[in-house]
């Protein structure tokens, strides 16, 4: 024992107070609730960074948990997005659609009659057939068949949005020309390079030769996994097998200032039921809705964040748990010392708290990578936004405060009594 | 007489205490009387399970009471919350046998642990007074250092400067002595003794350690939850 005693505590009588007396006792009082809580952070901060396998192998559980959930809800967001991407491009104050048709993929198709009477009415400038079908599109370039979406339209009468498709407008009114959907997935060949070396060049859809004259962007769905747009007229000589006078969807632009919800409300009465008829926004929301509502998608997506988050929510409880049992001697010492059962919860939360903020963020780092990688292998459009970052944080936020409070039911074992 | 507040630290009267229920009820008290002055240094011997270390709980407000009267700072325990309790505890100063540091945290936070309690000061006036204290029991060139990187002895003098640091109205120790060298011992008896003296806090030991039994004002010998013997003022 090396260290020197000093001779004097230095709240010796003749120290302290030199009448000789001892020194009153200094007035007490409790740290208000947000000091005792930053305290109680700081202290479950120093006990985590202390041990740093522990903290490390906490921090990658609740990562985990974060790139799988942010994963789930990009993939759900990307087919929905996907899957309203056609429907998404057309423009049109109000549109008409079969009542029975649950998905653009797969329409029922309305008498073309009823576009032209819509033409009744002294706001409809103008009513455009759509045609939508599937056909087989051959390779290029190995010559494999794969049904690809095709989208039918007088091209001319500008119902429809895609980028690139404004230049070839005049192209597509040529005889059997189509324009290729860049972003379909690569089974349909290499399009575009194609086009570039060789220009316009032959292909063949639905056992009809025709000419691909340009590129435009649309991407691939969860309902189809290319696309290609040409004129009504040149729909009907690759699907011969369709009725003239049997369309998909009708695009109505009404004249500028008119009430689209009163054309609307006119045009459901004039109609017989084999129509509805639906604004812009409706018919996005119908859309959706069948993938939403119609398919076991959106609950699985739901499934597997909840699944996610439970992984993670066990990872983050059995961290705590044992931090809490291997330190059951120092949190009883600190009951002993006057500490509340109220001030070490707040050390649990804490540390749970701290946990979710440190596995948030390498895991939003982490699913902002993925999401570019995959995206771009899958062609889904896969992309971070702060509604969805915010939500994410706080489900994990919610994790991780769901496993600190359970894990705080283990601080009764700690019990000061015990200590003797 | 029930009314009239207590100037006697540690004030037990007809103190029973039981563990377990019905047939397994096990007396580990019985009828306690024993008084504590100020400044006094009280030893508690006896042989394992007569009772001593439930006392020392008892009184240190762990625990809560069954059949008597304690006044503990002039605090009545008999039916005290557990809120109150709580709040009680921090007007003792523990020292265990085991000197239980938080071993994540460096000597004197851990002596600053003790003083967090407190929200009238800061937390520079929190870690110079750790550190004056750590200074005060020879463990100035120690303060940033981790328990685990320091002696058996010097572990137990930051545990009694942890128990110091919250101007305690009582301190309560149980062993402390146990774990240490006779040096080491000898040195932490000696703080203890000070701090007796100088501030008037009086203080319970549980000890079977013979070495330091000189430093008591008074010797109370305990058997089968009574107290038996108390030799008085043996140190004079």
């Amino acid at each position: 024992m090396n260290d020197q005693l000093p001779p004097l505590l230095p709240w010796a009588p003749e120290l302290a107070t030199p009448t000789g007396g001892p020194p009153a006792a200094a007035p007490r009082r409790a740290p208000g609730f947000v000091a005792a809580s930053l305290l109680a952070l700081r202290l479950a901060w120093r006990q985590l960074r202390s041990e740093k396998a522990r903290f490390a192998s906490a921090i990658a559980g609740v990562m985990f948990a974060c790139v799988l959930v942010f994963m789930q809800l990009g993939f759900r967001a990307a087919l929905f997005d996907s899957a309203a991407a056609v429907i998404g491009a057309m423009r049109g104050d109000l549109f008409l659609m079969h009542p029975m048709t649950l998905a653009s993929f797969k329409p029922e198709p309305l008498p073309r009659i009823r576009a032209y009477q819509v033409l009744a009415l002294p706001e409809v400038e103008r009513a455009v057939p759509v045609y939508l079908a599937q056909a087989t599109w051959r390779n290029p370039e190995d010559g494999t068949r794969r049904a690809i979406q095709l989208i039918g339209v007088d091209t001319d009468a500008g119902v429809l949005d895609f980028p690139g498709l404004a230049p070839l407008v005049e192209q597509l009114k040529r005889a059997d020309t189509v324009a290729f959907d860049q972003r379909s997935r690569p089974e349909f060949g290499a399009v575009a390079r194609l086009l570039a070396e060789r220009g316009p060049f032959p292909v063949e859809v639905g056992n009809r030769q025709v000419e691909v004259v340009g590129l435009i962007e649309i991407g691939p769905s969860f309902g189809a996994d290319g696309n290609i747009v040409l004129s009504d007229v040149n729909f009907r000589r690759v699907v011969k097998e369709r009725l003239v006078s049997a369309i998909d969807l009708v695009a109505i632009k009404l004249r500028p200032g008119s009430d689209v919800l009163a054309v609307q409300r006119q045009l459901a009465e004039i109609l017989p039921g084999d129509v509805m008829v639906l604004t812009q926004a409706e018919l996005n929301a119908h859309e959706r809705r069948y993938w939403e509502q119609g398919t076991p998608i959106g609950f699985i997506f739901a499934f597997g964040s909840l699944m996610g988050l439970i992984v993670g929510m066990v990872i983050v409880y059995q961290i705590l748990f044992s931090d809490i049992a291997g330190h059951l001697k120092e949190y009883a010492t600190l009951k002993a010392m006057g500490y509340s059962n109220g001030y070490l919860g707040r050390v649990v939360l804490g540390a749970s708290l701290i946990l979710a903020v440190a596995g948030f963020v390498p895991g939003f780092v982490l699913s902002t990578f993925l999401y570019d990688v995959i995206g771009a292998s899958t062609f889904l459009p896969l992309s971070m936004d702060v509604p969805r970052a915010t939500s994410v944080f706080l489900m994990i936020f919610t994790m991780c405060a769901v496993a600190g409070l359970l894990a705080m039911r283990k601080l009764r074992d700690a019990n000061p009594a015990d200590m003797f | 007489m029930e009314t009239l507040r207590s100037p006697i630290p540690v004030d037990l009267r007809g103190l029973n205490y039981a563990y377990g229920e019905g047939e397994l009820r096990r007396l580990v008290l019985r009828d306690v009387t024993l008084a504590v002055q100020p400044g006094e240094i009280v030893l508690l011997t006896g042989p394992s399970g007569s009772g001593k270390t439930t006392l020392l709980t008892l009184i240190g407000a762990l625990r809560s009471m069954q059949e008597g009267s304690a006044r503990v700072l002039g605090e009545e325990l008999r039916g005290a919350s557990e809120a109150a309790r709580v709040r009680l505890r921090r007007r003792i100063g523990f020292i265990f046998q085991n000197h239980n540091l938080l071993g994540f945290l460096t000597a004197r936070q851990n002596v600053a642990m003790a003083l967090e309690q407190d929200g009238t000061q800061s937390e520079s006036a929190r870690l110079r007074r750790a550190a004056e204290l750590l200074g005060s029991v020879g463990l100035a060139d120690h303060v940033d250092k981790l328990p685990a990187q320091l002696s058996g002895g010097q572990r137990q003098r930051v545990s009694v400067a942890r128990a110091l640091a919250a101007d305690p109205g009582l301190v309560l120790a149980d062993e402390p002595t146990a774990a240490l060298d006779k040096a080491s011992g000898q040195e932490v008896v000696k703080l203890l003794r000070n701090l007796a003296k100088s501030r008037g806090v009086p203080i319970l030991l549980v000890t079977h350690d013979p070495r330091i039994l000189d430093i008591a004002d008074r010797i109370v010998a305990m058997e089968d939850g009574r107290i038996v013997d108390t030799a008085k003022e043996k140190a004079g």
